[in-house]
């Protein structure tokens, strides 16, 4: 019995709905080993071969708590200005389910390691959005199942499952957020910049590369809507599984219109699951959930108490990266830039590239011309990343130098650069092996201005009688001559001075 | 023959040290007692006749070579099928298990092998360890070698039976409610529970893993102190394992004393549902301890009243999480899976199969117990329970070095005769619940036999946590008091089966 509803179009749905957002991120810890046991967490393996009594849940087997784990977790906490627990404890979560060994997750329950937090997070028009954390927990991951011989890839159909549980055990932080509420309009966007700031932030933390394609970071959207001017919540839907930022503004945008459909029929929303659909962005009912589930939540009597001491708090407190929103910040204001271009900058992955070139010693705005200019332009035609293209924020500096000392002046400075790229060796080295120094040595210019004039005769002459602006004709014949290697401002200032003509 | 599986485990380590015999001709006199009584009194469910012979060769090759052997070297054991074993089906006394081959060894395992010690094979068991005769065994019960037709105790009967019926010197139970010092105190033997997290449960199949524990079975209080030094100490692999060296406890066994010792006696432990026997066998005992110089003080443990409560829904709950890997999807039983039934069904089909009556009784309570809306009342009171409970236990040993009481409140009682009364079979745990909720260790050893039915009683001692050197002190006191006294260990008045 499925009722079909008309989704109702975003801003008519805005008119009469106040939206609350509930999101729940997983991720994935970049440790070595699991989160209780010493199985390798790397991807790609073939299954079950990074499995042992303790990720397969055999009979007498024991967990032991990973310490990096537990440190990630806290450096996480700390980062979204949580309170770290003093004294928490594991919990077990007891369902059944063929990818969990045990039938029961390690995970955490009224002890979160992390709780009461916030994050900031930009919106594009540079408005400030405050996102509260309810909390950050420990938790393992499940296995994966494959479900085999039916349409859809889902159990629904299938005549038999594959188990996979070399991903049983890996470290996962669940962050929750509180119900996020006053978005309004923006609620997808914010959805979205939340997800984006919490894995620039991840990734600045060094704790897991957050790679949402991989699995490292998956979110879950709860959603519902209260008619405005009421302050009751209404029945939430919780989408699962939504794997892209594009795809977290989608959910949200789609289950507002959805909600609001069910709310005008005179509906009520039922509190279920439900499946996010990449290809037209629409969610279809999973499992309802009759009555709250049951996970008959325990402390793990397995697990002594993690007591995370003051002290190591505070040591990792003192080992934080500066806030990617922050730093992002900073960096605008000291580069000069727009709020526009400094978008641009971070879509072309070039924030940490041109920090490192300034901290080699260019200025930013060369920095940021050479990596935004002649570097993206190379990256984008031979279909790279910028950080993966050979050359190093110290060379793009020193090109910068050698442009700032005057031995170099553009067009040379763009054809060392691509020499480095061509594998020609640092900056210098090209500069040598390719003759690209810019002639300085007066006698020699010298000669060529005077050879330009009396070459020139009727230009010069102009130029005596006051057009100085015919001056840059034989600039042209004398960086000819000298095949580039001049500069120009020298050369013109030389002309004019022979020509006896104030600049 | 019958000499050499008379002897304790430290005189047969003696000897084989000295080669006055060799590890080989005790295994094999172990190995012919099994062939012999075994049948009849139904202590092993696996026994290893091939690994056991190659372990003793592999003993006496090192004493040829002239390496030194460690103090059980070549000592047969009989390990409780509930810690896994490489080269031996873990059945923990359960169909769901049956023929499961465990891809590693227990801690435990790993311990008694580095020890040489020779494991003969694995004992019947209550399944999962739940109840407290061996009845429930999903491989038939086990005689208690007084009277074949009595209980030998549970969990661990075919431990306590073993070691009764001269199989094995040593023995290896675990105590989740009194497993080890129950089945110890109805066989005339002696059982240990260690502090909580003495021993590793690394490798040992969970029931309640709060209170499990392993712990050494013997027939004397030294044989007892040298399998206990041998299985205990620090295992990183378990994480509530202690990480402190393990108390002196064979130095202990090897001085026995009570002299100016305070000795408690609780109150609680008497009264109705005590057989008069047991009362009579335990005042005498604390009498002994008197005349050995003790100072006999009475406690008051009024929490003790709710301990079989508390445990109750502790032990069922953490049983009802930790036997939910039983699903018949990765190993042990599957049932049903004709390619026609979901995996679901396949599971509900294998534990309908796979679990006895006692294990659904329990993973039932526990899973009540910690329903959303029951959790505060049930399980959140038993903790409550627990906590007053150590602080009785705190309180006291304020003012005792260790205390005393009957192991369990009768003696043997006749197979069959409580298996359809749970409540009965859980009274017989009265005693020797409060020292697993409070995690401080126990031990039981043979007092005498009751005057109306000539059956062993056990004397239980209970020392405060990381004390457990206390209980070998006094024990061996009592033991060598009791010994000169009879004239002959209690056991020469088995019968001889």
């Amino acid at each position: 019995m499925t009722v079909i509803t008309e989704l109702v179009p975003f801003d008519e749905a805005l008119a009469a709905y106040d939206p609350v957002m509930g999101l729940e991120v997983h991720v994935e810890l970049g440790t070595a080993t699991k989160m209780f046991c010493g199985c390798s967490t790397e991807l790609g393996a073939d299954p079950n071969t990074q499995t042992c009594p303790v990720c397969l849940g055999l009979p007498g087997a024991l967990p032991v708590v990973n310490a990096t784990g537990v440190e990630s977790a806290i450096k996480i906490g700390l980062a979204l200005h949580c309170e770290i627990a003093e004294w928490c404890r594991f919990a077990r979560k007891n369902y059944f389910y063929p990818d969990m060994p045990k039938n029961f997750q390690t995970s955490q329950y009224d002890e979160p390691i992390a709780f009461n937090g916030y994050l900031d997070v930009q919106l594009e028009d540079g408005e400030v959005f405050r996102v509260e954390i309810e909390r950050a927990h420990m938790e393992e991951d499940t296995g994966k199942s494959t479900h085999v011989g039916g349409a859809t890839g889902r159990i629904h159909g299938a005549s038999h499952s594959l188990l996979d549980y070399n991903r049983a055990g890996i470290p996962l932080i669940e962050i929750v957020t509180k119900p996020i509420t006053g978005a309004g309009s923006r609620a997808p966007e914010v959805a979205k910049a939340y997800v984006a700031e919490l894995r620039e932030l991840i990734r600045a933390l060094g704790v897991s590369e957050a790679r949402m394609e991989m699995g490292q970071m998956r979110c879950d959207v709860n959603l519902s809507l209260r008619p405005h001017g009421t302050e009751k919540f209404g029945t939430r839907s919780e989408t699962k599984n939504v794997n892209s930022l594009r795809s977290v503004e989608r959910a949200v945008r789609y289950e507002i219109g959805r909600h609001a459909g069910v709310l005008n029929a005179g509906g009520t929303i039922i509190q279920e699951t439900r499946h996010f659909h990449e290809d037209d962005g629409s969610t279809t009912s999973g499992r309802v959930k009759e009555e709250a589930e049951d996970y008959r939540y325990f402390p793990e009597p397995d697990l002594v108490p993690v007591a995370p001491s003051r002290a190591w708090v505070e040591e990792l407190r003192g080992t934080l990266p500066e806030l990617p929103r922050v730093r992002r910040n900073r960096l605008r204001e000291e580069w000069g830039v727009t709020e526009l271009d400094m978008q641009s900058i971070l879509n072309a992955g070039a924030v940490d590239l041109i920090t490192a070139t300034t901290e080699a010693g260019a200025p930013a705005d060369q920095a940021r011309k050479w990596w935004m200019g002649e570097l993206a332009r190379n990256a984008n035609e031979s279909g790279r990343p910028l950080d993966a293209l050979p050359i190093t924020p110290a060379q793009v500096a020193r090109v910068s130098e050698l442009v700032a000392a005057g031995d170099l002046n553009d067009k040379l400075a763009r054809q060392v650069i691509e020499g480095v790229l061509a594998g020609e060796g640092d900056p210098d080295t090209v500069v040598e092996k390719r003759g690209l120094k810019v002639v300085s040595d007066e006698g020699a210019l010298g000669a060529a201005v005077d050879e330009a004039i009396a070459g020139n005769a009727a230009i010069a002459d102009k130029i005596r009688g006051g057009k100085v602006a015919a001056a840059g004709a034989l600039v042209g014949a004398v960086m000819k001559a000298t095949r580039g290697q001049a500069d120009a401002a020298r050369v013109r200032e030389l002309i004019l001075e022979r020509l006896g003509v104030e600049g | 023959m019958t000499d050499i599986i008379k002897l304790t485990a430290a005189e047969t380590a003696a000897r084989i040290a000295s080669g006055e015999l060799t590890a080989v001709e005790v295994t094999e006199a172990h190995l012919a007692r099994i062939e012999a009584v075994d049948e009849k009194v139904h202590a092993f469910l696996h026994v290893d006749r091939e690994g056991a012979l190659a372990q003793a060769r592999a003993v006496d090759a090192k004493r040829e070579r002239g390496e030194t052997l460690g103090p059980l070297a070549g000592v047969p054991l009989a390990l409780k099928d509930i810690f896994t074993t490489k080269d031996m089906p873990t059945t923990v006394g359960s169909k769901i298990l049956e023929g499961w081959l465990p891809p590693y060894d227990a801690t435990l395992t790993r311990r008694l092998r580095d020890a040489d010690v020779v494991i003969l094979g694995k004992t019947n068991m209550d399944e999962f360890a739940m109840g407290s005769s061996t009845e429930n065994s999903a491989y038939g019960p086990t005689g208690n070698p007084w009277d074949l037709t009595r209980i030998p105790g549970g969990s661990g009967g075919g431990s306590s039976a073993a070691l009764a019926s001269f199989q094995a010197p040593l023995a290896i139970g675990t105590d989740t409610g009194g497993s080890i010092r129950q089945p110890a105190a109805v066989t005339g033997t002696v059982g240990v529970k260690p502090t909580y997290g003495g021993v590793s449960r690394y490798g040992m199949v969970a029931f309640s893993s709060s209170l499990d524990q392993g712990g050494p079975c013997a027939r004397t209080v030294l044989d007892a102190a040298l399998l206990h030094e041998a299985i205990a100490g620090h295992d990183p692999l378990d994480s509530t394992s202690i990480d402190a060296p393990v108390p002196p406890v064979v130095e202990a066994a090897r001085n026995g004393s009570v002299a100016g010792m305070r000795v408690g006696v609780i109150k609680q432990f008497r009264g109705e549902g005590y057989q008069a026997g047991v009362v009579q066998r335990f005042d005498e005992s604390v009498g002994l301890l008197k005349e050995l110089g003790a100072e006999i003080v009475e406690l008051d443990c009024p929490s003790f009243d709710l301990a079989l409560s508390a445990y109750y829904l502790i032990a069922p709950s953490e049983c009802s999480s930790n036997l939910a890997r039983f699903d018949g999807l990765r190993y042990g039983l599957r049932t049903g899976d004709d390619g026609s039934r979901s995996a679901e069904d396949v599971t509900a089909l294998t534990r309908e199969a796979g679990f006895g009556d006692e294990v659904k009784r329990r993973i039932m309570l526990g899973t009540y117990a910690l329903s959303s809306g029951y959790y505060d009342a049930y399980y959140g009171s038993a903790q409550k329970v627990r906590t007053l409970i150590t602080r009785d236990f705190e309180k006291a040993f304020e003012q005792v070095d260790v205390i005393v009481s009957p192991t369990t409140p009768t003696t043997a009682f006749p197979i069959g005769e409580r298996a359809d009364d749970p409540m009965a079979m859980y009274l017989a745990d009265l005693c020797t619940i409060p020292t697993n909720l409070a995690g401080n260790a126990a031990m039981s050893l043979p007092c005498g036999l009751a005057p109306e039915d000539g059956l062993p009683v056990g004397l239980q001692i209970i020392a405060p946590a990381l004390k457990d050197d206390r209980l070998y002190k006094v024990g061996a006191a009592v033991e060598a008091a009791f010994l000169a006294k009879w004239g002959h260990p209690l056991l020469e008045e088995a019968p001889s089966l």
